[in-house]
């Protein structure tokens, strides 16, 4: 697993695809939380949280799409496939090797805050009364903790579309869709008065479960969620290789 | 060292594998032979664990595939078809990842380098394999089977697309193979099976056809002594004399010609050597031998013989069965005969049955 994971990591960074990535999304970051937050003058940083998941709509069909596809069409998964690995252990070290990259980049792109918790520390020193003022350290780190759990699930279901597919671009347009899908329930959801729709789009809505987060709530229901998302989806792909042993 | 047994694989309601049995000893080289479809490469594949068998028992160092996947994996080095290469990794970055993966544990510089000098891609060792040449991807796909050390190695058609120095090289690099590791491989190029395995097995439309030592065709091809004639004279009149010599069992007209003189293909007693009073014969009437060289039966005809005879053989079966049990005499007769003929032709092509 861990040859695999080094290897993805590895081929990330001799393909321009790794680079695209880290670029976009760094640029993405940085304009988000300028639009978001000092253009706002606002330390709420929720906004800029939620925009960076319509973000993933791009980025992380970006990180999965070669994955397997890859592998499939030059007939390198022979090789995988017939080490001494189980299936298990090769689809969990290509996951955790997107995962890596994208939890990276989140890191990397934490220093937009830096210019609040500046003004924030300026602002109190000059500050006479005691108002709350500067950023909300609990609504960061949840919300900081919910984007990673959302991109885990992403890349599951990104590297299940590219283990279905053996061209890189029909996975990246078919991740594109279903987590804009993903995404985009829980805003269609207010313009349908029927109460079961509701109740059906609500609970696959990524969106809905990330708002106790936005609130500074560590939200134990959505970390399952997402976590289960992610597990069945990794699964799914796993089963993609069994089926296609027995096929 | 390899125990296949009732082998069956369908892919959807197609049956690839039919019922395949075989074993393989320790320090073995056994070659699967067939045409395109047969089967060949699908038995790898169940034998490496890429794909799973429909029904049977598959076993490698006494280890069921199905039951200790890995174990067996770890057993087996396996080149497929097309050379399982990243072509964005140098050999080196390639080899290194393959080493990690197997999760080897030897001196990794030291095996690898050993493995290099093997298949002799020290020179190439630090270029990308994108711009490797075929015969030195298919070296780095050689040697990606040998990492670890495995006992038994496969090679998926291991000579295909390479020049022919390249098909030299390789086949005595897999004759130096098998001096300590049982190998299988596949292909359609007949003489290399000869060139390298000790044993041959024929398949055809996923059956056996033919399991036989190398010897044994070898042997059938000696017992036989085939000419190519070349002749200045009158094509009708060189055949009649050729057929009419005692010792000449077959003549055939090739449609080969030079100036005057025409091709023919002769096979004769065995144990006779025709050829001189041949000469005497023909100079006798003033045409003159202007070529004469012997061929052996070559193992397209061993090959053909047998995939044909089991072909009408069961084309055969399934018309008396059509035919149902009230068989008419003259439609057995007519059944009889295609046998006959088929008996007739193979004996013409090839006695290759080992009777002399």
């Amino acid at each position: 697993m861990f040859a695999i994971f080094k290897k993805e990591m590895r081929a990330y960074f001799t393909s321009p695809v790794g680079y695209v990535y880290t670029g976009i999304f760094l640029a993405a970051a940085a304009l988000i939380c300028a639009f978001t937050t000092i253009q706002r003058a606002s330390y709420d940083t929720t906004s800029y949280f939620q925009y960076m998941l319509f973000s993933f709509i791009i980025l992380i069909p970006l990180l999965t799409m070669r994955l397997f596809s890859e592998e499939r069409r030059n007939r390198t998964e022979q090789l995988l496939l017939t080490s001494p690995i189980t299936i298990t252990g090769m689809v969990l070290g290509k996951f955790f090797a997107a995962f890596a990259l994208f939890s990276a980049t989140m890191f990397a792109s934490l220093i937009n805050l830096f210019p609040l918790v500046v003004y924030s520390i300026r602002e109190q020193k000059s500050a006479t009364s005691g108002a709350h003022i500067g950023l909300a350290g609990a609504q960061v780190m949840g919300c900081f903790i919910g984007s990673l759990l959302v991109g885990a699930a992403f890349i599951a279901v990104g590297i299940f579309i590219s283990s279905l597919s053996e061209n890189q671009l029909t996975a990246a347009v078919i991740t594109v869709a279903a987590i804009a899908a993903m995404m985009l329930a829980g805003i269609f959801n207010t313009y349908i008065g029927v109460t079961w729709i509701r109740t059906v789009l609500d609970w696959i809505s990524v969106l809905s479960r990330f708002d106790y987060f936005a609130y500074g709530y560590f939200d134990y229901a959505a970390l399952l969620y997402y976590l289960s998302i992610s597990g069945v989806f990794i699964f799914l792909t796993v089963r993609v290789y069994e089926k296609r042993r027995w096929g | 060292m390899i125990e296949v047994e009732h082998l069956v694989k369908y892919y959807g309601g197609n049956c690839a594998v039919d019922d395949v049995n075989f074993s393989v000893a320790q320090g073995e080289i056994v070659g699967l032979l067939g045409p395109n479809g047969a089967g060949k490469s699908t038995i790898m594949n169940i034998l490496t664990g890429y794909l799973s068998s429909s029904a049977g028992r598959v076993s490698v160092a006494g280890l069921n595939v199905l039951d200790d996947p890995l174990e067996v994996k770890h057993r087996v080095g396996y080149l497929p078809e097309q050379p399982p290469l990243y072509l964005d990794m140098t050999v080196e970055e390639y080899l290194i990842f393959v080493y990690n993966l197997k999760g080897c544990t030897f001196n990794r510089t030291k095996h690898l380098a050993e493995i290099c000098e093997v298949v002799k891609i020290q020179d190439v060792y630090h270029r990308l394999i994108r711009n490797l040449s075929k015969g030195y991807r298919q070296r780095v796909g050689i040697a990606e089977a040998l990492i670890g050390n495995p006992p038994v190695v496969i090679f998926d058609e291991p000579t295909v697309g390479l020049d022919p120095k390249q098909i030299i090289e390789i086949r005595n690099l897999i004759r130096t193979l098998g001096k300590d590791h049982t190998v299988i491989l596949s292909t359609h190029i007949l003489q290399e099976v000869q060139a390298v395995c000790d044993r041959i097995i024929i398949l055809n439309k996923g059956r056996i056809v033919a399991d036989e030592r190398t010897e044994n065709i070898n042997r059938a091809v000696e017992s036989t002594r085939r000419y190519r004639l070349r002749v200045c004279g009158p094509q009708r009149d060189v055949a009649a004399l050729l057929r009419s010599r005692p010792d000449v069992t077959y003549v055939e007209t090739l449609p080969e010609r030079d100036d005057d003189a025409y091709c023919y293909l002769l096979e004769s007693k065995t144990g006779v050597d025709v050829r001189k009073s041949l000469f005497f014969a023909l100079a006798e009437r003033g045409w003159a031998i202007i070529g004469l060289e012997p061929m052996g039966v070559s193992l397209e005809d061993v090959f053909l013989a047998v995939v044909e005879s089991e072909e009408k053989d069961a084309r055969t079966a399934k018309k008396q069965r059509r035919r149902g049990g009230a068989g008419v005499g003259a439609e057995k007769d007519l059944a009889q005969s295609i046998l006959d003929e088929t008996a007739k032709k193979q004996e013409a092509v090839a006695p290759y049955d080992g009777k002399d």
